[in-house]
């Protein structure tokens, strides 16, 4: 079921559209933003408000690759492997952040600690290469500071 | 002569975005008093037009001749909508948002005056996920925007109204084509839509929709102020205005700057850039973004407007350009770009998501030493399929565009894959 907080926030929204499928991705999106990740009850709960079939909501929800149908760690790093950061080191960072974590792409720390994905060109190409951590730009990254960045994930 | 730059010198160098307070003093939404007391919406349109503005998302079509195929009247179906694709995701582009960090009710007025324009009764900000700090300035300038009057019900007391909300993505490429767009508006999958109909004629919800670039938009406040000869005269070809272009890639100063229309390679390079760094050697670039054909030193003094660069094989795109060097392999690129495109064609046309996959097995082959002779005039047959004429949109016809270009310039370079089995820029 959803929260009251959370039908309230997705209520809100339907203000500014004028069908209630509009909505599906937004509610999506607050719901993750609640518990972590878009579970299959949480599709089950946004198609009740909706109107909209599972089928429907899940076919949305895949497409788009900020939305996760899958538990994320409390941190999630999105690494850019778009042209102007891998001309800038990409490879070698990528290298670097998998062994650190000890995963790969799309895969989570065994302690539930950060979630590591790839993420097309984040527009800050004067400062590649760049990363997010928790959807904050990082940038001009080394392996130095991608070591700094991950001792504050806690 | 000191050069204009109407869209980024109110853009304060501290990184701090500019306020409704700040913007107003630096004349901020005067082009929207003088077009609501003294220009008729068609008006508006015309001076667009002769303008010569064309759109800054990289297609390079005329925005008052897009604003022209709008239903005007008492007749015309409502809610009539405009939209800013701020989606910026083309790979090698932030220019989108150094402006709305920098100057968010710069676009604001630019959209109330493309809605005016076009009489639209809502608009919607369509911003990509990632870009955080966009959206909190936006979000703000919405609100300081709304409590001045600047929007909602009859604006500034004219008999206008317009709503206008912040939407932001969940992500994808294929949300920054036009249709796809709308469809992810919709709450829908981003697929492309067969055009004609025109958004413009039938867009959002069937409705007749503007569909703008940010950097387009944030225009237009500054052509109401001063006029379309005064757009014109910024240019230093017949495509007008100024353009904000940006270098990344080895270079010793990558950034964006707003330059004349029809600056060069060379001036954004060398000049702005500061050249390569040291030990490096300039082989090349994407002129404006992942989807425009590679152009190389002969290159240099080509004026990078939408006319000219065309005239040599290429695209303006974004107009901010990854740059190429010589110790970089051009064929890892091309497949870093590849695998690029694989990955965000929505599956929707047969040339893009199996031509694509198929062309990134054999650059990951060449790339891991298992290019075979015969590889090269596979992803040139390839290539051939991915025009406008095969697919729906260009996602496909943009990536034809960086691999038939590495092909043809560098060639050698992927002879050498086969022949050395591997990349010899590795060793």
């Amino acid at each position: 079921m959803l929260t009251a907080e959370e039908r309230q926030e997705i209520e809100a929204e339907m203000a500014r559209y004028p069908t209630k499928e509009a909505v599906c991705i937004d509610a999506m999106k607050i719901v993750q933003r609640h518990r972590g990740w878009v579970s299959d009850d949480g599709i089950r709960d946004i198609g009740e408000l909706l109107g909209m079939s599972p089928a429907d909501l899940d076919g949305v929800a895949t497409f788009y690759n900020l939305i996760f149908r899958k538990p994320v760690g409390r941190h999630v790093i999105m690494l850019c492997d778009s042209v102007s950061c891998w001309i800038m080191g990409y490879d070698r960072l990528r290298a670097h952040l998998t062994g650190r974590l000890g995963i790969r792409f799309g895969e989570t720390t065994p302690d539930n600690r950060c979630t590591l994905l790839p993420i097309v060109c984040l527009g800050a190409c004067e400062g590649a290469p760049a990363m997010t951590i928790d959807n904050n730009l990082h940038v001009n990254l080394d392996p130095d500071k991608i070591d700094k960045l991950l001792e504050e994930c806690k | 002569m000191t050069l204009e730059k109407p869209l980024t010198k109110d853009i304060p160098q501290d990184g701090r975005g500019l306020d409704l307070e700040g913007y107003q003093r630096a004349d901020g939404y005067q082009a929207l008093r003088k077009a609501l007391r003294n220009m008729t919406p068609q008006k508006v349109q015309e001076e667009v037009k002769d303008s010569g503005l064309r759109g800054r998302g990289g297609a390079g079509f005329s925005t008052g001749t897009k604003w022209s195929f709008t239903p005007m009247g008492a007749d015309a179906p409502r809610p009539k909508y405009v939209i800013a694709n701020a989606d910026e995701m083309e790979p090698g582009t932030f220019k989108d948002r150094y402006l709305m960090e920098g100057n968010p009710h710069g676009l604001i007025e630019g959209m109330i005056l493309a809605g005016y324009a076009n009489q639209s009764d809502v608009a919607y900000i369509f911003v990509r996920g990632e870009y955080k700090l966009s959206q909190e300035r936006l979000a703000r300038a919405l609100a300081e925007a709304y409590s001045a009057g600047y929007l909602g019900k009859k604006i500034l007391d004219s008999d206008y109204s317009l709503e206008m909300y912040l939407h932001v993505s969940a992500g994808r490429y294929m949300c920054g084509e036009e249709t796809g767009l709308l469809n992810a508006l919709e709450g829908k999958r981003a697929n492309p839509r067969a055009k004609p109909p025109f958004p413009p004629v039938s867009g959002l919800f069937g409705k007749p929709t503007i569909v703008n670039n940010v950097e387009t938009l944030a225009n237009v406040p500054h052509i109401i102020n001063h006029g379309a000869a005064w757009f014109q005269s910024l240019s230093r070809t017949k495509d007008a205005g100024t353009k904000l272009y940006g270098a990344s890639g080895k270079v010793k100063r990558p950034g964006l700057w707003e330059l004349p229309m029809g600056s060069t390679m060379r001036e954004v390079v060398e000049d702005h850039a500061g050249g390569m760094l040291d030990g490096l050697r300039f082989r090349g670039a994407l002129p404006g973004g992942a989807s425009t054909d590679f152009l190389t030193e002969q290159h240099l003094d080509v004026p990078l407007d939408f006319t000219e660069v065309q005239k040599v094989g290429s695209r303006l795109g974004t107009g901010t350009m990854v740059v190429l060097d010589d110790q970089t392999c051009p064929v890892g690129m091309t497949r870093n770009l590849i695998h690029f495109f694989a990955q965000e064609s929505c599956g929707w046309c047969t040339p893009c998501w199996s031509g694509l996959n198929w062309a990134e097995q054999i650059l990951d082959a060449l790339e891991d030493g298992g290019g075979k002779p015969g590889d090269m005039e596979k992803l040139e047959f390839q290539t051939k399929f991915w025009d406008p004429s095969h697919t729906f949109c260009a996602l496909a016809p943009g990536a034809a565009e960086p691999l038939q270009s590495a092909l043809k310039y560098f060639h050698e370079d992927f002879e050498r894959h086969i022949t050395e089995k591997g990349c010899p820029f590795r060793s």
